[in-house]
């Protein structure tokens, strides 16, 4: 089980939270102009690195609030945790 | 390759069963092949003894980062059914079911292929609305299913709690006769000798680390063993698809999760079909040595560690204890975990990849095991012929951008 610290109300059981996938996918500026292939890009495809991870997580038995938290997939050691109006720090170790 | 029959047993037998040749070889690998599978789990040892008896190639080699049968092929809860929606996926898994009824005697290995019949219980109106579609909609495509209501579930399996004070309650039941389970490792060592048999190189602890390019099409791969040069590759590789198709700069729609199963002490006959239940979460049968193997729902996390969070297993088995009372006095021996490589859709990705000579059969999720040979006819003819066969050809990786998205997250009967 992971220990998650929430940015808000501290460490806490990996049961209080739920994960939602890789971070920073951005919806699209345009998205009158998307061909399929940069939809399926959108919607579908996404990083599984064996390393590194940027993912996001939301405390949902708690604050309910969204955040960050860069893991290695490895060996589930959480490398940083930062909440959505700060930058990523930067972590050591190989991304993939 | 030494047959096994009655007589060659009993011959043996005679000199204590000192004499048995070993079952496949341990070749160096040659400078090239026409055809490298990597992976060599249950469904790259299919490809490749497919490939060998179907289609005559035989300058093949499958490639094994550890030993045969040590990743997904030996973590599976052995279950073999083709219960699924749509008709793409009933094509798939009952053409791999009807290969499954004639796999021991195909290659000469029994793979205790048990068709003890599969139950899939119900648990609420909304479960029991869409397993009777997904009932009429097998029936339909030539699939054994059957309606059971809870006096039927209590004659199959008297030690199922039917009361109707649970918290949820069995309302019915969806039941594949013919479904089952088969001894997972016999399964890839079975398809390993009789590849082995016709020609192929089973190379052991030799990782792929590259795949090699020239212009648009690969001409080979690295390996922890030196480069082998190959007309064609395919990625038979579960939960490190990703890794491996990244090394040829293809983006996968693929998520690695653990999925986690655990075995419980032996204990006399006493579950004689397998039983599911997509609602509550848990999914067991009985082994021939007497533990239960059950199994849980995916971790929510991406992960390649092989092991998952304990709270998983606690659900799992609260379920269990909910509806097996009596199973709640059961020591657990062991538990462990699996990657799996799991699709938006839930269905497996079989086909040509962008690049020139690269395939991949890969994204089955949490459900495998049971497409073992068909997964590996299929592909195997995919490579022969550089063209999906039309029961994998719905498959595709393309499916992702033109929207024909396959979804089989009810059939699949694991929550993920």
């Amino acid at each position: 089980m992971l220990l998650i610290t929430c940015p808000w109300c501290g460490p806490r059981d990996e049961i209080e939270f739920h994960c939602g996938g890789e971070a920073n996918i951005e919806r699209p500026d345009k998205p009158d102009q998307l061909t399929d292939q940069e939809w399926a890009d959108y919607l579908f495809m996404r990083a599984n690195p064996k390393g590194r991870y940027a993912e996001r997580w939301v405390h949902s038995a708690g604050c309910r609030r969204w955040f960050n938290v860069i893991r290695d997939t490895r060996t589930h050691r959480i490398l940083a945790i930062y909440r959505p109006d700060e930058q990523a720090p930067d972590v050591a170790g190989p991304s993939s | 390759m030494k047959r096994f029959s009655f007589w060659s047993v009993a011959r043996n037998a005679l000199s204590s069963h000192q004499h048995w040749p070993r079952q496949w070889r341990s070749p160096n690998p040659k400078p090239a092949y026409d055809v490298i599978i990597i992976g060599g789990g249950g469904h790259g040892l299919a490809t490749a003894y497919y490939l060998a008896k179907e289609h005559g190639i035989t300058n093949v080699a499958v490639l094994e980062k550890g030993w045969l049968g040590g990743g997904n092929t030996a973590r599976n809860t052995t279950i073999v059914r083709s219960n699924y929606l749509w008709d793409e996926s009933a094509a798939l898994y009952e053409h791999s079911l009807k290969l499954w009824e004639g796999l021991s005697k195909d290659i000469n290995y029994n793979v205790m292929f048990s068709q003890r019949g599969v139950m899939n219980l119900c648990h609420t109106l909304g479960d029991v609305r869409a397993s009777r579609r997904r009932s009429e909609a097998n029936r339909l495509n030539g699939v054994d299913s059957e309606w059971l209501g809870p006096s039927d579930i209590k004659r199959i399996c008297p030690v199922l709690n039917l009361s109707p004070k649970l918290r949820y309650p069995v309302m019915g039941a969806t039941f594949q006769p013919r479904g089952g389970v088969a001894r997972h490792d016999a399964v890839a060592w079975g398809f390993a000798r009789a590849a082995d048999a016709r020609g192929v190189d089973i190379i052991q602890n030799c990782e792929v680390t590259g795949l090699r390019r020239d212009g648009g099409r690969i001409v080979g791969v690295d390996t922890t063993r030196g480069a082998i040069d190959a007309k064609k590759v395919g990625i038979v590789t579960a939960g490190h698809s990703s890794v491996l198709a990244s090394m040829a700069g293809v983006r996968l729609p693929i998520q690695s999760h653990p999925l986690q199963a655990l075995v419980s002490e032996p204990i006399k006959p006493v579950l004689n079909t397998v039983i599911m239940s997509s609602a509550i979460h848990v999914y067991l049968s009985q082994s021939d040595k007497g533990e239960l193997v059950i199994g849980a729902g995916a971790d929510s996390y991406n992960s390649y560690a092989q092991r998952g969070s304990f709270h998983v297993i606690e659900e799992q088995m609260a379920a269990l204890c909910e509806l097996f009372p009596t199973f709640g006095r059961l020591r657990m021996l062991r538990s462990w975990g699996g990657i799996v490589d799991i699709c938006p859709d839930a269905s497996p990705i079989i086909g040509k990849m962008p690049v020139d000579g690269l395939y991949l059969n890969g994204g089955w999720g949490t459900g495998g095991f049971k497409a073992t040979p068909g997964s590996g006819w299929v592909f195997a003819w995919t490579i022969a012929k550089d063209a999906p066969h039309p029961i994998n050809a719905p498959f595709s990786l393309d499916r992702f951008s033109t929207g024909a998205l396959i979804a089989e997250h009810g059939a699949a009967a694991v929550a993920h």
